[in-house]
């Protein structure tokens, strides 16, 4: 089955220093959901900056919904963009904006009508607990509450791919569990998921997940220790 | 107990609703200030420089230089005949001596006599559009019946001051262009300063796959709204000085100096200055931001 993302010896590097990430091949097929390890440094967020496409890697081949993305034009990355739901480790929410334009910030960008954008951005609010401070700008938020905000602008567009980075780092475990739950619903609607975390127990809270765990830049160990390890392109060959 | 508010939906600008840079407006209003003003001006100039060639092109004079008043007067009476017969000529009167008498008397005192100081006969003549480049053939033609005409052509006196206003006008578009100029750098300045000020935004409007052109018309909008206003400021302040300087100009009964007016059209041609200064100022911010916007990721 052809990944909806596929990588094959893929190297980040910044500046002149060393490979943050190194010889990268793995294959995520649609649908899959994937928690990503590894201890601080180990590269996990670079990697979600390969996925969400901030970053072009310095070798290798990144295959994305089955372009290569590589060498794609720069004048098409908003397409693919938008196909892509991000929730950053730190939030990275617009500081001017309430929580309800941040929310609605994607289906803005995608040209929706402002009728059309109502009613899924309050049904979102209100489903992550924030329907008394839509009107509320971040600065006046928790860190929960920023968090939940970022995870709602992250999967209002419906996007083929959402990748999280610690989307649970701020949340109490009721709102975790919360959580998880919109991921897992979002999941088998068909949305691919990566979520990187450092909180093991998540894992057995998504039983169909399967696990990646990042050492130093590598995939580490990805025939033993991991459990349902994503295919590397050479398993399809 | 719930308390039901309704959200009130708004179409939220993605930058914040402050002015990208507090002083743009005021640039903007002291460039189109000085803008109008000297477009008025070159307008005003250039008014003034079509009046004077249309009121002198087609005006010669011709002096009759002769001692013998008998001589002077029969010639004089040839030149006229002469002229009135020669097509192209709308108008030859010969000025009347005590006139003349008149316009010595600050320098030669009350009661000249033209016996004792005799006077040249002077006839003034208005040519046809057609006639003003036959100057010499009515020159000539004079001369065949009056050995002793002067003809003078009025434009050749005024040819240095002609020359002074073309230059001033050439010189108030010239100042018009340097401040289009210096206004679209500052629009430059202000817009890649409004885009490092709010870069992180941008980053994640870009990550949430927002196009260029999408972030640039958000800048272009806001700088638009602060060109428009400096702009209205800035012509507001012009327009007042340039009804005054008319009123005063007009009051000062000069002939010359009342044709420097602005001429039919021109107020239009100036109140369409803010609106040409909102569209380069437009257009600056979309390039730059567009610019700026190809070389990230």
């Amino acid at each position: 089955m052809a990944g909806i993302v596929q990588f094959e010896n893929v190297g980040l590097r910044y500046g002149t220093g060393a490979e943050t990430l190194s010889d990268l091949s793995f294959n995520l097929a649609p649908g899959s959901f994937t928690f990503l390890t590894g201890p601080s440094g180990a590269g996990k967020t670079s990697l979600l900056r390969l996925l969400y496409l901030a970053q072009r890697p310095s070798r290798g081949l990144i295959r994305l919904f089955g372009e290569d993305i590589v060498t794609l034009p720069r004048a098409r990355l908003p397409g693919f963009r938008r196909r892509i739901g991000v929730v950053f480790q730190d939030f990275r929410l617009i500081p001017y904006l309430s929580a309800y334009d941040n929310v609605a910030l994607p289906l803005r960008v995608a040209g929706m009508e402002e009728r059309e954008i109502d009613t899924p951005v309050r049904e979102m609010i209100e489903w992550v607990g924030l329907a008394g401070r839509s009107n509320a700008r971040p600065a006046t938020l928790s860190g929960g509450e920023q968090q939940r905000v970022a995870i709602a602008r992250a999967v209002i567009a419906r996007p083929e791919v959402l990748v999280a980075d610690e989307p649970t780092g701020n949340v109490d475990p009721e709102m975790a569990g919360r959580l998880l739950y919109l991921f897992d619903a979002l999941n088998k609607l068909g949305t691919t998921i990566v979520v990187a975390t450092h909180d093991v127990h998540l894992l057995s809270r998504v039983p169909h997940s399967q696990l990646m765990r990042l050492d130093r830049g590598r995939v580490s160990d990805p025939t033993g220790a991991l459990r349902n390890p994503p295919r590397s392109p050479q398993d399809d060959a | 107990m719930t308390i039901w508010r309704p959200h009130q939906p708004r179409r939220s600008g993605m930058l914040p609703e402050s002015r990208l840079a507090g002083p743009l407006p005021w640039v903007i209003a002291i460039m189109m200030f000085l803008t109008v003003l000297t477009a008025a001006a070159g307008l005003g100039l250039r008014q003034a420089s079509s009046h004077l060639r249309a009121g002198l092109a087609g005006r010669i004079t011709v002096q009759i230089v002769e001692a013998d008043p008998v001589q002077r007067s029969r010639q004089t009476q040839a030149a006229l005949a002469e002229l009135r017969r020669l097509a192209g000529v709308v108008r030859a009167e010969r000025v009347d001596p005590a006139r003349l008498r008149g316009l010595l008397e600050p320098w030669l005192g009350a009661g000249l006599d033209s016996d004792g100081i005799p006077m040249p006969d002077m006839i003034d003549v208005d040519l046809t559009g057609d006639a003003r480049d036959r100057v010499d053939t009515v020159a000539d033609a004079v001369r065949a019946v009056a050995p002793s005409a002067r003809v003078d052509q009025h434009a050749q006196w005024l040819a240095p001051l002609d020359q002074l206003l073309a230059l001033l006008k050439w010189l108030a578009l010239t100042l018009v262009l340097l401040m289009a100029t210096a206004t679209a750098f500052t629009v430059v300045l202000v817009a890649r300063a409004g885009l490092g000020n709010h870069r992180p935004t941008i980053d994640v409007m870009h990550l949430l796959g927002a196009t260029d052109v999408q972030i640039a018309r958000l800048f272009q909008r806001r700088i638009a709204f602060d060109a428009l206003l400096g702009g209205l400021i800035g012509f507001a302040g012009a327009a007042l000085i340039v009804l005054l300087l008319g009123r005063r100009i007009a009051g000062i009964g000069s002939e010359m100096m009342g044709s420097v007016a602005l001429p039919a059209g021109g107020w239009i041609l100036l109140i369409l200055l803010p609106l040409a200064g909102t569209a380069l100022a437009m257009a600056t911010a979309r390039l730059t931001i567009l610019n700026a916007l190809g070389r990230i990721l």
